[in-house]
Order: structure tokens, then sequence, then C-alpha cells
């Protein structure tokens, strides 16, 4: 076997059920040892987390993100990018199909492209606020930036990749092993606010809202 | 090992004493136990969910009265604590735990209003009351704070009060009400009342007459109530913030003894923030209980409903420009912030409201256990609250209602550093004032 068909064939196989399986060990150790938290279950409420988390999910929706206008719209083109672009991409598609037969609709290739290179200039924005920021810089190390080249690199080797420049097979193998990473490094980093996001905020908006008779946005 | 970031040397011997006594198998002994034992998913899920994104930092008001400062924005403050214990295993030294004691007691209120910037709602708080908990387990706590805790654990208030200097109090403040209404008289341990009324610890000793202003409420409003005699008339609860949780549990407990033994239908407690905080959430959720076993309600609910439903009536408004303050753990604790801003507009005339408000207010610096950690600190407070300097001054206001303790001694402490020229009320003083004593009960 050689180095393609490794990343491509059995490192496909792991990446995805580390993923898959890191996620769900990840959320069912939460909801297990929230137990001991003798609060957290008690105070849950679908109808105060879902009130929390749709104001947190909407541009603009919270106080801070209107203090932080440029911020709000990156991170919020960021984060779809990133999660559309991967899902929807033809190429992908292409190979879902050939595995398992199965294909859904696909982005428009130029959509694709501008896309990539948004999460690309979105990873560089952060990085500039993480090294000229000084209450972002107080509290990054260097975990944080190895997190955000872990992101970008699937991005901008997929996009060179596509587009042909640079060696097109070493690219290609580039691209698919630093996704590989990423998927690797979800449930296991801070990369995890992915899955966390949603029951932190919920848990929040019920404390504030279904004990405290407040609001938390 | 973490170095703190340069700070203003301060003398207490409550944290600068203690560590000389600490081990480093008793630092690490302890903050393994409340890692591992007495947290779990929130700890573990809050440290691992912060993308270290520092959105919070402007929620705080240390950090922005300090024009930015890194070292006290919430994430920083967390940083140089907790995130160190749990890394190091708790393997840190005396140093570091006398350093993450000056910043858990003295540069965080605890007051929740990062939580509410943080886009994953994180609660640095319960991360910051954490580190106290470990720094109260191996006794390094400001020196003025431990002593009301021991107050609470010995006499269960805190302030050191004696039952008959309690019972001295009250029948003095009930003479003085005589005088001007009818029938004015503090029952006391009455059987099947309505209302229990439970005051805040330093009021018999340095605010007596806001006992009394409550008993001429309570007369004119023609209530049922009650206090009690002895022991559980304090709903104070300075262990609550110090991390002596089986103490703050103790306070409550007997708090809560006395009123089912009393079989009141009602608490109504006094104008304090952190008393309600304990009261109404943290002593229940130590003793295992989700709601109080008797509902406990807070002063500006009490008075918005007598107001509202006409059972005292107001002749006279309160000309003098005023604005308020929105005290963290009855606003972002309990919502109350449209209630109470109904009572100013009913006694008031030239109500001046504040800039950010309600929930988003900024806290007084006082609370969260701050202002009791003594003398030694004022300085700290008073420095790290200039936004809230910034905010009376911009409504033009000449006097400012805090319905709390603790605010109102910090804001009192701001008023005067920052030179405002402006006085500081609890409503109650502004209530009695515009209050219609009827004929029948005029002394």
């Amino acid at each position: 076997m050689d180095l393609y068909e490794i990343v491509r064939g059995p490192l496909a196989w792991v990446a995805l059920l580390v993923f898959f399986l890191g996620t769900v060990y990840r959320i069912v150790s939460m909801l297990i040892e929230a137990r001991k938290d003798k609060v957290v279950y008690p105070y849950m409420s679908l109808k105060y987390g879902l009130r929390s988390l749709m104001h947190w999910l909407i541009p603009f929706g919270s106080v801070n993100m209107r203090k932080r206008p440029v911020m709000t719209v990156v991170t919020f083109v960021f984060h779809i990018c990133l999660v559309l672009t991967p899902i929807f991409l033809l190429a992908h598609i292409v190979l879902v199909y050939e595995s398992w037969q199965v294909q859904w609709c696909s982005l428009p290739e130029c959509a694709a492209d501008v896309m990539s290179v948004l999460v690309v200039l979105a990873c560089v924005y952060f990085l500039v606020r993480r090294i000229v920021s000084p209450e972002v810089q107080n509290v990054t190390f260097l975990s944080d930036y190895v997190l955000l080249a872990v992101v970008a690199l699937p991005f901008l080797t997929g996009f060179l990749a596509y587009h042909q420049l640079g060696p097109y097979r070493p690219m290609l193998i580039l691209h698919i092993l630093t996704g590989e990473i990423m998927l690797v490094a979800i449930p296991f980093t801070r990369l995890s606010h992915m899955f966390f996001f949603f029951f932190t905020r919920a848990y929040m908006g019920s404390e504030f809202g279904n004990v405290r008779n407040a609001r938390d946005w | 090992m973490a170095t703190f970031p340069d700070r203003e040397p301060v003398e207490d011997i409550g944290l600068d004493e203690t560590i000389k006594k600490l081990t480093p198998e008793q630092i690490e002994k302890t903050i393994l136990k409340v890692l591992n034992e007495e947290s779990a998913a929130r700890l573990k899920v809050f440290v691992d969910t912060c993308v270290h994104c520092g959105l919070c930092s402007n929620a705080c008001h240390f950090y922005n009265s300090h024009d930015g400062d890194p070292k006290y924005a919430p994430v920083s403050k967390v940083k140089d604590t907790i995130w160190v214990m749990i890394k190091k295993k708790g393997k840190v030294d005396a140093e570091f735990i006398r350093g993450a004691a000056r910043i858990a007691f003295t540069e965080c209120n605890v007051c929740r209003r990062c939580s509410m910037y943080c886009p994953f709602g994180i609660d640095m708080a319960y991360l910051i009351l954490t580190v106290r908990r470990i720094c109260h387990l191996l006794g390094v706590v400001p020196q003025y704070l431990q002593d009301t805790v021991n107050s609470h654990a010995a006499t269960l208030n805190q302030m050191w009060v004696k039952p008959d200097e309690w019972i001295d109090t009250l029948q003095w403040q009930e003479e003085e009400q005589l005088d001007e209404v009818v029938g004015a008289r503090i029952p006391l341990d009455r059987m099947g009342a309505d209302i229990m009324y439970s005051v805040i610890g330093p009021e018999p000793k340095f605010l007596p007459q806001l006992i009394g202003q409550m008993d001429q409420i309570m007369t004119v409003a023609g209530m049922s109530w009650t206090m009690p005699s002895l022991d559980g008339w304090d709903n104070s609860n300075m262990a609550m913030y110090s991390g002596d949780f089986e103490t703050m549990a103790r306070v409550e407990r007997k708090h809560y003894d006395k009123a089912l033994e009393l079989k009141v239908k009602k608490i109504v407690m006094g104008e304090c923030g952190h008393a309600f905080r304990g009261a109404a959430y943290d002593g229940p959720k130590w003793l295992g209980w989700k709601h109080p076993p008797v509902p406990l309600i807070h002063a500006v609910e009490f008075y918005h409903d007598l107001i509202e439903s006409g059972k005292i009536k107001i002749v006279k408004k309160f000309e003098e420009p005023i604005t308020v303050q929105d005290p963290c753990n009855i606003v972002r604790g309990r919502g109350l912030g449209q209630k109470l801003r109904y009572i100013m507009n009913a006694t008031c005339s030239d109500f001046r409201d504040v800039e950010p408000r309600f929930e988003h207010n900024y806290c007084c610096n006082a609370g969260g256990g701050t202002i009791n950690c003594g003398p030694p600190w004022k300085t700290t407070r008073v420095k790290g609250n200039r936004v809230k300097a910034d905010q009376f001054r911009a409504t033009g206001a000449k006097v400012i209602v805090t319905p709390c303790h603790n605010c109102h001694s910090g804001i009192e402490d701001i008023v005067s550093g920052y030179k405002l020229d402006m006085h500081v009320k609890f409503f109650s003083e502004i209530l009695v004032e515009c209050i219609e004593i009827p004929e029948s009960l005029q002394a």
C-alpha cells in the first residue's frame, strides 16, 4: 500500500471512528458525571435552555455580540463555512458515494471555493487577534496556535489540491491527512466546544432563566 | 509555577500568616479532594470548553476600570488559579495559594456578569468559588472575612450579636416607632403569622433604624408578621463566600427551621443581595433542597406587592434627582430589575435610570464577600470600579438607592473615592418618607 491508499483507506476509518466514538464517549461521560453535580439535572429546562441557545446562535442576538460586531461576523461566517463545506463539497460526496452508494446535494464549486478561503482568512483573523489583543494573548498557549493550524490546514490544502496549485498527489495526501488529524482532535481537545457549547449554553440559560428569572444574553 | 503579574502588595494576616502552616502534601491532598470529590461535570466541562477567546473580558468591572489590564479579565483570573491547580494536579506551593486566594477573594465578586458575555455561558463565578473552597479548606482566607464566618459558626449571626443584644435592639426600635405609629410592636415568635421577617447581620449593630422602618411598614400595611427572638434571625451568610459551605448550611438550616417552627407562610427579608442568594439558592443546594422549604421574598418584591396592591399608599414623592443600583444577586440573581423600577417610579418624581441596566448593570464591587475582606482591600475595591462611578456621574442624580447592604457600603466607598457628591440610601428610607400613615394609626 502506498501513502495515498493508507490515508484514503484504513486511516480514514480510524479517523472517522475516533471522531464518532470519541464524541459519544465525551458526551456520555459528561452526562453521567453531571449526575454527581447535584444541581445540573434539576435545574435544566428545555424552554429556557432553548431560549438561551436561540439568542446565542443568531448573529447579534446577545449584548456582547453587538458590542463586538467584527468578531461576530467573522466567527459566524467561519463556523458556518467550516461545517457546511466538508459536508456538501462535491468531491467529498463522490467519495462517500464510491464507498457506500449514498449521495446528497452538493455546493456549486465556486461557492465551496469561496467558503474554503473564508475559513482560512478567518483563521488568520483569529491568529492576529491572539497576538495583538492583550486579553487574548494573556490566555494563549502553544496549543491555541496548534489548534488554529489543525483547523486551517485541511481547508488550505483542500483548496490548493483542488486547483492543482503545487504538486498534486502530495498536496492531496496532505489534505486527507490534516483532515484526519482534525477529526481525531475534535473529541479530545478544545475543539470539543463543537458539541459542549450546546450543553453549557443550555445549562446557563436554564440556571439564569428557570431558577433566577433572569436573562443570560 | 504560574507567576502572578504585578500587583501592589497588601498585608493581610489571613493570607500571609496562614500559608506558613501549609505543607505541600496538605495542599495537594486538599486540591485533589475538591477537584475529584466535590466537583464533577461542571468543573471539567467549563474548563475544557473554554476556547481562550477572551470575549468575557469586557464584561468585568475590574477589567474595564483598569483600562483593559489583561490580568483582570475573568478568563485570566480563572487561568491564574484553577487552571494551574488542575494542570499541576494540586502540586502547587503555599505562595501560589496566597496569590490564588488574593484573586479569588478580592478581585472577583462572583457577580456572573461574565457568563452573560461568554458565548458558552461558562460559569466563571463557580470556578472562582471552587478556588475559594480550596483556600478555605487550607485555612487561607482574608482575616476580616474569616472573622465574620467565625461569628456565624459561633453565634449563627454575622456580627457577634448576643441574644440579649438582639432583643434589646428590637425593643429600642419598637419604642421609637410607637412614638409615630399606633400598634407598631414587633411581634416575637408569633406562631402562625403570615410572614417571618429576617434581617441582615449588620442591621442590629449598625443600622437598627432599618428594623424600625420595616416595623412601621408592616404595621401600616396591616401585615400579620413576626420576628425570631433568638437564633435564625440573621439571613446573611458570609460563609457562603469564604467557601465554608458547612457553616453556610448550618446558618440557612437554622433560618428555615425557625420559619418552619413558627409555621409562617413566607419569609420576607430586608434589602440585601447575598443574603437572598445564600438563603434562596446556595444554602438550599448544599442542604439538598431544590427550592427553599418556605418561600423567600426579597424586600424589593415585597415592597412592589405592597405598593401595587394598595396595602400601603404613597402620598408624597421623593423630589431630588435619584438613581438606582441593580444589586447583582437580586437582578442577575432573581430578575427583580423591573419591580425595582416600579417601586422607584412609584415613590420618586425625578428618577434617572443608569446605563447599562438590569442584568447588564455592573457589580458594586463590594459584594461576593469582597467588602467583607475588610480595610486592607478597600483600595483594590475602589480602584477596581471606576466604571460604576462613571455610570452614576452620567445620571446627574444626587441620591443613589441601593437595595442591598453590600452595595450600600461599597457604593459609599466609590462615592467618596471618586468624589461624586451623592448620598446613598436604602429603599426603605425613601419609602417611609412617602407613605401615608392612616389616621387611625397616627400616634
